[in-house]
């Protein structure tokens, strides 16, 4: 992907933080010291607003604004880090004399001069009226109909709680190899969680989706109307639920959402950092079979409107489809520049912090299986006795052990090859190298998810995105009651 | 009293300017809280720097009531220009929303102001972060050659200071402090090359307090040793004893439960149990805002009003929930003080130092009682359904065989029921300690699904 210089973008983002050119050239002058090797400033203005509704009043609309700089200095393996919620020329200074303090060179000083400023080629979150400039009555409005949507669903729906977030990110990065690139990242999600009562028996329910693109996006298709009828059938449905199974057993996971399965699994261990360090089960697997034949898994932050995409990094690199899995074999590493330069491989623009008060790490996007050839009936109907798990929450994992989990929120048991009765939500936990090998069918219905994940690293939250077509595990564990 | 100190800026005059530019725009109430601090967080890996971070922060929060409508927005750019808009834009957001007719600012607000003990001036300069990182580690990596490897060891200071004023004439702040350590080894086991990560930790509100940066390596280094050769167990029902960080999570499934808004949303499996035995005679579980250093201690809560010790269960019996002024209202009961805020959010409820007062049994002794069954030492994941109590987590730990810790064992899950866990409790260790808000002692339950191969 080529960047083309583009001085005007660069000048409106040095307005909106109140800088001029110069006083970004100081500050790289400042922190590239002798020893520094690479050095970038990170520079954010950030408006979140969340409007939410519970016992079918919109009580909370909240509405933040941050803005700040964050200037990282790297020497080798180290990382000096500071960052600062003022923007002027001292302030700046004071940030970047202190990330350059992990190299003990003298002072250098001399301006880095900026000359190639740009903006991402692509704009994958194109809107005709940005997601911050839509009114709160309106976004009132949808929660209101939300609310009278899951209401109508059944009269056993007793609370209905959704909220509507959005964010709206300006970004600017200016680095000590010249470039200074910009870009804005809008973001919203809107949330639904229904309580289903029957006879003293209380269940939950919920749904949502987002991603970057404009406010029209949840009315089109009636989509609000699809994640309350799914938050309020899902609690409805769990009202039946009976004990999950515990043991080994086959499980076929369903389209979308599950392929939390490959971000837990795969994912975090592929993140170029726990390789550099040798920490992660996957080190020494890169060629090495990790996964069925069946199986092609990409890491791809180049999707128009997913919650995971970004035209940029927030390093500035733009981002990329990376393949992570081929045909089985473990190809390749998600990478940041620290890494990527370290390792000497590849830069793929997964390079992401959750905030200028964040230094990047390799991070995923959206990460997702390719569609097989399987018939999802067909792999339905080939397991005897199993779990059908379609829905999950989140899941977690030891990069170390390879050991990780994931709860299902939405499952059935599986017996003589039909779907009989929806269970209790249980945990599912299995070792990454490993659990791949166990996929013996992947449908051909790749489906990505709704736009609801988030992912957790060292303290840092961002958006990503998954995806997976229907696949049958041969074995894993399912952490049942029911022994 | 700690804002005495001088190095605090004083931004009450800045608070009480907002309140009034809030109330010439119509509004009826209003709070402000304004948050400060600083921190510098070193990580060294390999006997080598590997990250520094130093910043300070700062940022305002504005809640303005309209009569029963309310707002709240935030900022970290205190310039005049950016508060006018703040001003203009709560105002205008609240005047957005819908009536909420239990919402407002509690009548009263705390005007004591106990001395907790939160703050330590002591002022670590950059290369001495670094050094006690550095003896962190290698107290870790020397522990044994099985140590192979680091996922690094950190150092970290931060001080905090907190302000609130509200419209009806509250002016409150306190600083804290805190001073922490961790350390992650990774080992390798020879025979088969795998590798297991573990880690430990040391916190305190004040640095004379700290551990030695040599007894924190030396005890991630055992924890992570001991994973080692870690195996699966067969699928079965046994005993389950959470070691003292597992159990303080457990403790945390229950303050999540008798927090004030699951309960009026209708989403904790508590619901109704006021008065209720809801475990065994030997359970008795503290919220204490007032605990001298505690890391939820503060004199005041999120809604201005002065913190407590609230008994939540008392020898079985489920005493109180955690209530803040909205959920107190909800409920038609007092707020317990428990009303904890971030900056520019209205508040929610939050524990304090929320604890399980200790047994009479030392943990090996529970050990000892169990003849086969699981001592958990990790627990991943979130498969934890508040509305109905049904638990199912992964586990990491060791199977115990006539009263020892026989091997580790992982990629296993423990399920159950938290409601009939609580009430399974069977023994109580004597050893609490506090490393968080949060904190219990050994537990041991009677009997939990454990799935293995």
């Amino acid at each position: 992907m080529s960047i083309q210089s583009d001085t005007k973008l660069a000048s409106t983002a040095l307005t909106q933080f109140g800088l001029t050119e110069q006083e970004v050239q100081h500050t790289l002058g400042v922190v590239k010291v002798r020893d520094v090797d690479y050095a970038d400033l990170y520079f954010e203005s950030c408006l979140s607003e969340s409007v939410s509704m519970e016992e079918g009043i919109v009580k909370r609309a909240v509405k933040s604004v941050s803005q700040g700089a964050g200037v990282r200095a790297t020497a080798g393996e180290k990382t000096g880090f500071a960052y600062s919620d003022e923007l002027t020329r001292r302030d700046l200074e004071i940030a970047a004399s202190t990330a350059r303090y992990i190299a003990q060179s003298p002072k250098g000083e001399r301006p880095v001069a900026v000359t190639h400023c740009a903006k991402p080629t692509r704009d994958l979150y194109p809107a005709e009226t940005p997601i911050s400039e839509v009114a709160t009555k309106d976004r009132v409005e949808l929660l209101n109909l939300i609310d009278a949507e899951a209401r109508r669903y059944d009269p056993r729906i007793k609370n209905v709680m959704a909220s509507f977030n959005t964010e709206y990110k300006i970004v600017m990065v200016a680095t000590t190899d010249g470039r200074m690139v910009g870009d804005v990242q809008p973001l919203s999600r809107l949330q639904v969680t229904c309580i289903a009562e029957e006879n003293g028996n209380r269940q939950m329910g919920t749904w949502g989706g987002g991603g970057r693109m404009a406010f029209s996006y949840y009315h089109e298709q009636e989509r609000y109307k699809h994640y309350a009828r799914e938050a309020a059938r899902q609690a409805i449905l769990n009202l039946s639920a009976v004990d999950a199974p515990a043991g080994v057993m086959p499980v076929v996971l369903g389209g979308g959402w599950p392929g939390i399965l490959l971000h837990e699994a795969i994912g975090h261990g592929l993140e170029a950092d726990f390789n550099r360090r040798k920490t992660s089960a996957f080190s020494s697997l890169l060629g090495k079979r990790v996964a069925a034949d069946a199986c092609t898994i990409v890491d791809d932050g180049t999707l128009p409107f997913r919650r995971g995409s970004l035209n940029m990094d927030d390093e500035g690199t733009p981002t990329s489809r990376t393949v992570l899995i081929k045909r089985g074999i473990l190809r390749g590493y998600i990478t940041d520049t620290l890494n990527a330069r370290l390792m000497g491989i590849p830069l793929t623009g997964n390079g992401r912090r959750e905030s200028f008060q964040s230094i990047p790490l390799p991070r995923m996007t959206n990460t997702f299986m390719l569609a097989g050839e399987s018939d999802p009936q067909d792999i339905i109907r080939s397991v005897k006795h199993g779990l059908y798990a379609v829905s999950f929450g989140g899941g977690q994992v030891d990069i170390t052990n390879g050991k990780f989990v994931f709860s299902a929120s939405e499952a059935y048991l599986i017996e003589n090859g039909q779907i009989t009765k929806p269970v209790k939500g249980a945990t599912l936990i299995g070792s990454g190298p490993e659990v791949l090998t166990k996929v013996s069918m992947v449908g051909h219905d790749l489906k990505l998810d709704e736009g609801i994940g988030t992912c957790g690293k060292d303290g840092q939250s961002v958006p990503v995105g998954v995806g997976l077509p229907t696949i049958r595990i041969d074995e894993i564990t399912v952490g049942g009651t029911r022994g | 009293m700690s804002s005495a100190l001088p190095a605090v800026q004083d931004y009450s005059q800045l608070a009480l300017d907002l309140l009034a530019r809030a109330k010439q725009r119509g509004a009826t109430e209003a709070d402000v809280m304004v948050v400060d601090g600083h921190n510098l967080s070193v990580q060294v890996r390999l006997s080598a720097v590997d990250r520094l971070t130093k910043a300070r922060e700062k940022r305002l929060g504005l809640r303005v009531f309209f009569g029963k409508r309310s707002a709240s927005t935030s900022t970290s750019d205190f310039s005049k220009s950016s508060l006018d808009q703040l001003v203009a834009d709560t105002c205008a957001l609240a005047q957005a929303v819908v009536e909420d007719p239990i919402s407002g600012l509690p009548a009263a607000y705390a005007t004591d102001r106990p001395d907790l003990d939160l703050y330590d001036a002591t002022e670590l300069g950059t290369d001495e972060h670094i050094a006690l990182a550095k003896r962190a580690e290698a107290a870790a990596l020397s522990a044994d050659p099985r140590v192979s490897n680091s996922e690094g060891a950190d150092f970290n200071s931060s001080d905090g200071h907190v302000l609130m004023a509200n419209s009806h004439g509250f002016v409150g702040d306190y600083r804290s402090s805190s001073f922490s350590m961790s350390v992650s080894p990774v080992a390798t086991d020879p025979s088969t090359g795998g590798m297991q990560r573990d880690s430990w930790y040391a916190i305190q509100r004040a640095y004379a307090r700290l551990e030695s940066p040599e007894s924190v390596g030396k005890e991630a280094a055992r924890r992570t040793l001991r994973r080692l050769g870690a195996r699966k167990v067969p699928t079965c029902k046994a005993p389950v004893i959470f070691d003292q960080e597992m159990a303080g999570s457990l403790m945390g499934n229950l303050c999540g439960a008798v927090s004030g808004h699951a309960l009026y949303k209708g989403a904790s499996f508590l619901i109704g149990q006021l008065g209720s035995k809801i475990a065994p005679e030997t359970v008795t579980v503290y919220d204490d805002g007032r605990m001298p250093r505690g890391f939820g201690s503060r004199p005041f809560d999120g809604d201005g009003l002065p913190t407590r010790k609230t008994p939540v269960v008392k020898r079985g019996i489920l005493k109180n929930y955690l209530l803040d002024t909205y959920s107190g209202r909800k409920l038609g009961m007092a707020s317990t003080g428990n009303a904890s805020r971030s900056v520019g959010e209205s508040p929610s409820v939050g524990p304090t130092n929320f604890y399980l007062a200790p047994g009479g049994s030392a943990p090996e002794e529970i050990i000892r009682s169990v003849k086969r069954g699981l001592y958990v030492t990790e627990l991943i994941g979130f498969g934890i359904n508040m509305v109905t109590g049904d638990y199912s987590r992964g586990a990491a730990g060791f199977w115990i065989e006539n009263g020892e810790l026989a091997y580790p064992v992982e990629e296993i899950t423990i399920a159950g029921n938290l409601k009939r866990m609580l009430l399974d409790i069977e023994m109580i260790g004597s050893d609490l300690e506090f490393r968080g808000r949060i904190a219990s002692p050994t537990v041991k339950i009677a009997e939990m699904t454990i799935a293995g191969h």
